[in-house]
């Protein structure tokens, strides 16, 4: 199995008090080994964000998630701020600009809008794929490796609480996942949200899948 | 008695106190058991130190419970005590009709006749409020549910006690000698003359702590001499009792409504923290007069008749209580704290028990007897309370921490603010702007007319007295907030607060920037410099004047603000050497310059044209 993956996530919510989900997942992954969370809303209020801090635990884990809600489109603003201040140029862009170089990205989103609302037909046009490209290409171009984001739709509909707490099953799970290596990579990459690589291989596994 | 002789009994009561509470408080058993065995061992069945004069100092102490309905008052205000009025009324009169119907009639199936029966069925319920609520509150289980149940109920019966007082001479059997004796109480006046009288008596309370009390206290607090202030608060006891008693009500009542008025005043933490240590050890008297009464020989003479009785009449009342419990819908430990907390006897029983005898209502054997069931039980009753915290609450713990979060509305809120000045005042308006109440305390009675007058609810106090602390509620609270501006004061206040509160999170207003580094030292959980705020924002206000866009403004004053907070907690830890002191401060000084200006200076071109170079590479590749 080799080392575990340290694995960092960036979380953002304007509103945590009154989130249902995003606490909810946020939740499941704290106290986790090797898994760090920077609650970026509660650590800069003011969004005064110390850039060599945020640069140092970048360069010691492995995987970096942005974990959000999917606000027009995109991310809460603190984490736009954050990559304006903290990606830059000779640390991770640049000639010199390498520190982020091998490392992954995950994006994993919550969406108010339903899966099918994501496409030509539906009324947001693009998928999601499509309108997360800037954070693709962000990734891309500090070179890391770009995952299938894990994204939950339609959370207005979310209200039974066994539908919500197999979304942070899968959450927690695929985050242990990532740490303990147990992903066939080549396989994951081929599917457009990390969602659908996970109830495959959690059907697969038949049991519900355990993991401390 | 003679001098000498008093100051011999004040010897052996408080050496009894002091040798027997705290072994007795080790051991678990609480304070109050603590007492009775003490008042035991030198009564007249012990080591025979203290003899008939043991009545005199009952009666005394007695006043111990008027003190402690008093501070029961004052912790309660009146809307308080109107929410209460379902569970007073109703939980407080069914206990009593239940237990006079069942106490009667097991007193006439064993052949009294059914006045006695019916004598006995309306004392023998009473609950002891004193032992009650020591023993509730000294396991902090006052505010639960359960607690506040059995308080409703001994409340119910402190007013109950007046008219069983009333009736018990129209039981008598020999009405001559009944009438002789109600002679004394209102012999001159006529029914409805009583009744004003009674009612104006209590009225003048409320209507005199309401307006008169608070003008008084304010002249007294004016002078600062807290011996004065302690002087009129025990006036004010005092003169109640008198004044009750002239009335013949009960004086423990009427200190009761007097507290209660007087809960909605800026003087309520001040009062409570002078009176309660004269009242915790008259109380303590109190306990140890009753321990030194118990009569061994009457007990030794019919043993079982006695302990027949004290084990059915205590399990006839936890019966009731706790079928009350579940009629009022309480949790099963709650049901069986509340049921154990009142399983004893009152102490008003005795006086009840033995004006029977007098109006001969009971014979005075069958009187004596109830008396020493009654002594008995209260000296039975702390085993129960051991027992609960033994037995039941180890099994509820799970269900009473979930209950946790709606606790009974505790009165006393979980921010103390002390010092309610220019500082405080913006702390306690964004506090109250989010919903979340908060205790003030100030010492200036001239500054809280002012903030009364706006509506605000200040209480008068210094707040580095401890007990002051302890009446604000600090041992519950969550945060202590000290803005006051005595930089020596503030110091005083947290060390004290630190010492006696460690659950406590201290928020603590910094002077200057030495007194931040001690407050520092202090390990205080937040510190913020009176004039650091509003004079970087002002600084802010001059480099915008300058020309510097505010955002740029803006930002340079936060990394400023971290920078310096950094250098202060830094700082702190550094040794009163004054040169190296100076010698690190110039260093951090140079480096926030070149923080502030390297900023400038990096932006003008290498990073813009980075992005072109990748951006031309990315095309390429």
């Amino acid at each position: 199995m080799g080392k575990p993956n340290r694995i960092l996530i960036l979380f953002a919510h304007p509103a945590l008090e009154k989130s249902r989900i995003n606490r909810q997942l946020i939740k499941a992954v704290r106290g986790m080994d090797y898994i760090t969370i920077r609650d970026l809303y509660e650590q800069y209020p003011n969004f005064h964000i110390n850039v060599k801090l945020e640069q140092e635990l970048l360069l010691a884990h492995d995987i970096i998630v942005f974990q959000h809600p999917f606000y027009w489109y995109s991310s809460p603003a603190i984490l736009k701020e954050w990559q304006d201040l903290v990606l830059e140029h000779d640390f991770a862009y640049g000639n010199n600009g390498t520190a982020l170089h091998g490392k992954k990205f995950l994006s994993a989103i919550t969406t108010g809008g339903s899966e099918e609302a994501y496409c030509r037909q539906g009324h947001n046009y693009f998928t999601i794929r499509e309108l997360l490209a800037p954070f693709e290409q962000t990734a891309r171009l500090c070179g890391m490796e770009y995952l299938p984001p894990f994204v939950i739709h339609g959370t207005h509909q979310l209200r039974e609480a066994h539908q919500l707490a197999r979304y942070v099953d899968h959450y927690r799970s695929a985050i242990a996942m990532f740490r303990d290596n147990m992903i066939e990579w080549e396989q994951l990459l081929q599917h457009k949200h990390l969602n659908h690589y996970l109830e495959q291989v959690i059907n697969k596994l038949e049991s519900p899948l355990h993991v401390q | 008695m003679s001098n000498e002789n008093f100051f011999f009994q004040a010897f052996v009561y408080l050496a009894a106190a002091v040798i027997t509470v705290p072994i007795s408080k080790r051991l678990g058993l609480g304070s109050v058991l603590g007492y009775l065995i003490a008042g035991v061992v030198i009564g007249p069945f012990g080591l025979r130190l203290v003899g008939q004069e043991g009545e005199e100092v009952m009666h005394f102490a007695e006043f111990g419970v008027v003190m402690m309905l008093f501070l029961v008052g004052l912790q309660l205000q009146p809307e308080l005590l109107w929410r209460m009025r379902v569970p007073i009324l109703g939980l407080g009169g069914l206990q009593m009709i239940a237990n006079v119907v069942l106490l009667s009639g097991l007193g006439m199936m064993l052949g009294l006749s059914w006045q006695p029966a019916l004598a006995i069925g309306l004392i023998l319920p009473l609950s002891s409020t004193a032992i009650g609520v020591q023993t509730l509150t000294e396991r902090g289980l006052m505010k639960t549910e359960g607690g506040q149940s059995a308080f409703s109920i001994l409340l119910f019966q402190a007013v109950a006690v007046i008219p069983i007082l009333a009736l018990l001479p129209l039981l008598s059997t020999n009405p001559v000698a009944a009438v002789s004796h109600t002679a004394t109480s209102s012999n001159t006046l006529a029914g409805w003359q009583q009744t004003l009288l009674v009612m104006s008596t209590v009225g003048g309370i409320v209507v005199g702590g309401r307006f008169l009390m608070r003008p008084v206290f304010r002249f007294i607090a004016i002078t600062r001499l807290r011996e004065i202030f302690t002087a009129t608060a025990l006036l004010l006891v005092v003169g109640i009792t008198l004044a009750m008693q002239a009335v013949g009500l009960s004086p423990a009542l009427g200190t009761f409504v007097a507290g209660v008025v007087l809960a909605e005043s800026e003087y309520r933490h001040e009062l409570m923290s002078t009176v309660e240590p004269f009242q915790s050890l008259l109380l303590g008297l109190f306990f140890l007069s009753v321990g030194a009464s118990i009569d061994f020989n009457l007990i030794l003479g019919q043993p079982l008749l006695i302990f027949g009785l004290i084990i059915g009449v205590s399990l006839l009342k936890s019966g009731v209580l706790i079928g009350l419990g579940k009629l009022f819908k309480l949790d099963w430990n709650q049901r069986i704290l509340f049921a154990f907390a009142l399983v004893q006897g009152d102490e008003f029983a005795f006086v009840l028990f033995s004006f029977a005898a007098q109006s001969k209502v009971l014979s005075e054997n069958l009187a004596g007897s109830l008396i020493a069931v009654v002594a008995l039980s209260m000296l039975l009753s702390p085993l129960f309370m051991i027992a609960y915290d033994r037995l039941v609450a180890p099994r509820f713990i799970s269900q009473s921490d979930e209950r946790e979060a709606d606790e009974i509305d505790d009165n006393e809120n979980s921010v103390i603010i002390a010092g309610f000045g220019r500082f405080g005042q913006i702390v306690g308006r964004l506090l109250i702007a989010n919903g979340y109440p908060i205790t003030v305390l100030e010492h200036r009675p001239a500054q809280i007319d002012l903030l009364r007058r706006f509506g605000w609810k200040v209480f008068y106090g210094d707040a580095s007295r401890i007990e002051l602390l302890y009446a604000a509620g600090a041992e519950q609270a969550k945060l202590l907030v000290v803005a006051i501006d005595d930089s020596e004061q503030i110091l005083e206040i947290v060390k004290l607060a630190r010492k006696h509160f460690p659950q406590l999170k201290i928020l603590a207003r910094a002077i200057d920037r030495s007194h931040a580094y001690e407050l520092i030292r202090l390990r205080v959980d937040a510190i913020q410099r009176e004039t650091f705020g509003s004079a970087l924002d002002m600084g802010v206000d001059a480099l915008k004047l300058l020309g510097v866009r505010s955002y740029k403004a803006h930002r340079a004053a936060q990394t400023f603000k971290q920078h310096d907070e950094e250098a202060l907690s830094e700082m702190a830890f550094v040794k009163d050497d004054h040169s190296a002191l100076m010698a690190r401060s110039r260093q951090l000084t140079e480096m926030l310059e070149q923080i502030l200006q390297s900023d400038e200076r990096e932006a003008n071109h290498e990073v813009d044209r980075a992005w072109d170079i990748l951006a031309q590479q990315t095309e390429t590749n």
